[in-house]
């Protein structure tokens, strides 16, 4: 016999667990992005090159969202484990094999191993302390990169970068068809992945901990080990975007390592919104269309219209994006089973930072 | 040697100037603005146009940089930057990111991407000798004009009833404004008082440090190494701070060039991991 009790327990487990699953579900919104990106693949076979771009960009903040949006470190050094990705993976197709997606699986293991050191530093401190820390990393391994010019060509960036036909057949070509219908499986494989991370216990975890660690800590979750687990997986991330860079442009500069690279991915992501998985993805898109147009407006002094949009973005208020999401991808969704748990629902209203 | 250590010293002190700005807005008002480093490239193009295309002298240029970066800063602060104070750190740092790329890319469009040679003064070129040290005259000049403000600062923080006031806005700003402390006034005129200090850091620093468009990004980092280093309890800290990164940063260059990049980034996160609020903090 089951006590009172323990009933209402495992009512609120089932509570809880069906929210979770109704979390988990596709939206219709989230179907049609991907069946726009797919079909992207035969109606614009000219612009498979900067498709590309934007999905190693997505993936790069995407690999940001999980440290940021989902687990509240701020960083500014992501361009360490994307750099290191890229030139694991440059590397390996010198010197060992061409094959794609080994080079894939030998970035993400190096960016992972960049990223776990490194989440211990960030255990300590507040945002500045945590700011600086990445920033000072991926400086080490920019100038790391930039000293060690036998290993990676320094300053003069790897070249003689060959890679393999993707599984023996599909050759990379240089209009990058092959390059985007690859990096899209990739991001959606990787997207996969994210989903299923955020949406089990692990990832609620971390959304208490990003709002409230000391409270995170009181009811049992241990902040720290979580903490390193989600700053690895983000390496890892970032290492196979460096990876895709390397493949499909088969060259790296030091500009991977760069705080621009960093930057960059903070900006994509934050245009986007953080917290929730399709931000990068959202934020890539409209960052390539921007530069694209500013740029062919005013080639060299593009960067100058980019900060003042930041600017005005921030001062208006970021949430804006998200906010335009989720209602049209309420206007979309028909409401099912109104009432019984939305009282329960955790909704992912606090500011993601 | 001590010539090298006379050097850094210099260039520590020329650091100090450029970030205690910054120690204020970051550490005491806790607001992170990675766009510090455009107001001292603004003091610096001040003082380069000036002294290069009107005949301006330099010594005159100086309190010119200081106050136009200081009116260009408190205007910002008014219009911008007052707006996020409240906002989170993320949200700081994406702002201050883009008011860094408008500058970096505005003054390329003015003024061109090369490198700006300042022409400074005879009687301040050359070197002298005492007891065997061989010292910059420049560089001495830098040491004598930054230890002054240096004392000055800490003068004004510790012993006027500004700093106090300041300090008591930073403590607690609801309670100094419960007490007529009008601590938006006293938080517009320090900003616009380290950024006139950024200025003339820029304007001083332009013939040891280089002066173009990319500035702010190149030395963002040291600024930040210095507040965060340093700590924000009194104006001693980013001293300390500056010195020991200028000094360090020098030697390391001279002696080690190989390792001369990684240095300054090595200390920074060795410092921040043992010591999260910096070296010189109170305990958190």
């Amino acid at each position: 016999m089951m006590s009172v009790r323990e009933k209402r327990q495992s009512a609120t487990a089932e509570a809880v667990r069906s929210v979770m699953k109704r979390h988990g579900r596709w939206s219709r919104l989230e179907i049609g992005f991907w069946l726009i990106a797919v079909a992207a693949w035969f109606l614009l076979p000219g612009e498979h090159l900067i498709l590309t771009e934007i999905v190693i960009f997505a993936i790069l903040a995407l690999s940001i969202d999980l440290v940021l949006g989902y687990a509240g470190i701020v960083t500014l050094g992501q361009a360490a484990m994307y750099g290191v990705g890229a030139y694991a993976s440059g590397l390996l197709s010198i010197h060992v094999t061409g094959e794609p997606l080994t080079g894939l699986l030998v970035a993400a293991l190096a960016g992972a191993l960049i990223a776990f050191p490194t989440s211990f530093l960030l255990l300590r401190g507040a945002d500045l302390t945590r700011l600086m820390v990445t920033l000072g990393v991926a400086a080490v391994l920019h100038e790391i990169a930039n000293q060690a010019s036998w290993l990676t060509g320094g300053a003069d960036g790897l070249q003689g970068i060959a890679i393999d036909p993707l599984f023996g057949t599909f050759e990379f070509d240089i209009y990058g068809h092959t390059g985007y219908a690859y990096s899209l499986v990739v991001l959606f494989i990787l997207l996969l992945l994210a989903r299923f991370v955020t949406a089990s216990p692990f990832g609620y975890s971390l959304k208490a901990i990003r709002d409230n660690p000391l409270r995170a800590s009181a009811v049992g979750i241990p902040v720290k080990a979580r903490l390193v687990a989600v700053y690895t997986l983000s390496g890892a991330y970032a290492g196979i975007a460096g990876a895709l860079f390397t493949q499909t442009q088969q060259f790296i500069s030091l500009d991977v390592l760069s705080f621009q690279k960093s930057a960059d991915g903070l900006m994509v992501l934050v245009i986007g919104g953080t917290g929730y998985l399709y931000g990068g993805l959202v934020g890539a898109l409209a960052y390539e269309l921007i530069q694209d147009a500013l740029s062919s407006v005013t080639p060299q002094y593009w960067q100058f219209w980019l900060g003042a949009l930041l600017i005005a973005f921030v001062i208006t208020g970021r949430d804006r994006p998200r906010q335009l999401i989720n209602s049209i991808s309420a206007r979309i969704s028909r409401p099912r089973q109104p009432g019984r748990l939305d009282a329960v629902t955790v909704a992912d209203k606090g500011k993601p930072t | 040697m001590l010539t090298l250590l006379f050097d850094g010293l210099a260039y520590g002190m020329l650091l100090f100037v450029l970030s205690c700005g910054l120690a204020v807005t970051l550490g005491l008002m806790n607001f992170i603005n990675l766009a510090h480093g455009a107001f001292a490239m603004a003091g610096g193009y001040v003082t380069v146009l000036m002294t290069n295309r009107w005949g301006v002298p330099f010594l005159l240029t100086l309190p010119i940089a200081f106050m136009v970066t200081a009116i260009a800063g408190g205007l910002l602060e008014k219009a911008l930057y007052c707006r996020l104070y409240d906002k989170t750190h993320l949200d700081q740092v994406l702002f201050s990111i883009g008011l860094v790329f408008i500058a970096v890319a505005g003054v390329d469009y003015l003024m061109g991407s090369q490198q700006q040679i300042l022409n400074l003064p005879d009687f301040l070129r050359g070197r002298f000798t005492v007891g065997g040290i061989g010292i910059g005259v420049y560089r001495a000049f830098l040491v004598v004009v930054c230890g002054l403000l240096a004392i000055a600062l800490q003068l004004i923080l510790a012993h006027t009833r500004f700093g106090s006031r300041l300090r008591a806005s930073v403590d607690d700003r609801r309670v100094a404004r419960g007490v007529g402390i009008r601590v938006n006034v006293i938080f517009a005129v320090t900003f616009a008082i380290g950024s006139g200090l950024a200025g003339l850091g820029g304007a001083l620093g332009a013939e040891i440090l280089g002066l173009d468009p990319t500035f702010p990004l190149k030395f963002m980092v040291y600024f930040l190494i210095v507040v965060s280093v340093g700590g924000t309890s009194s104006m001693t800290g980013p001293l300390v701070a500056s010195i020991l990164l200028g000094v360090a940063d020098v030697l390391g260059k001279y002696y080690v060039p190989s390792l001369g990049g990684f240095i300054i980034y090595i200390v920074l996160v060795a410092v921040l991991v043992l010591r999260p609020h910096g070296l010189f903090s109170r305990a958190a």
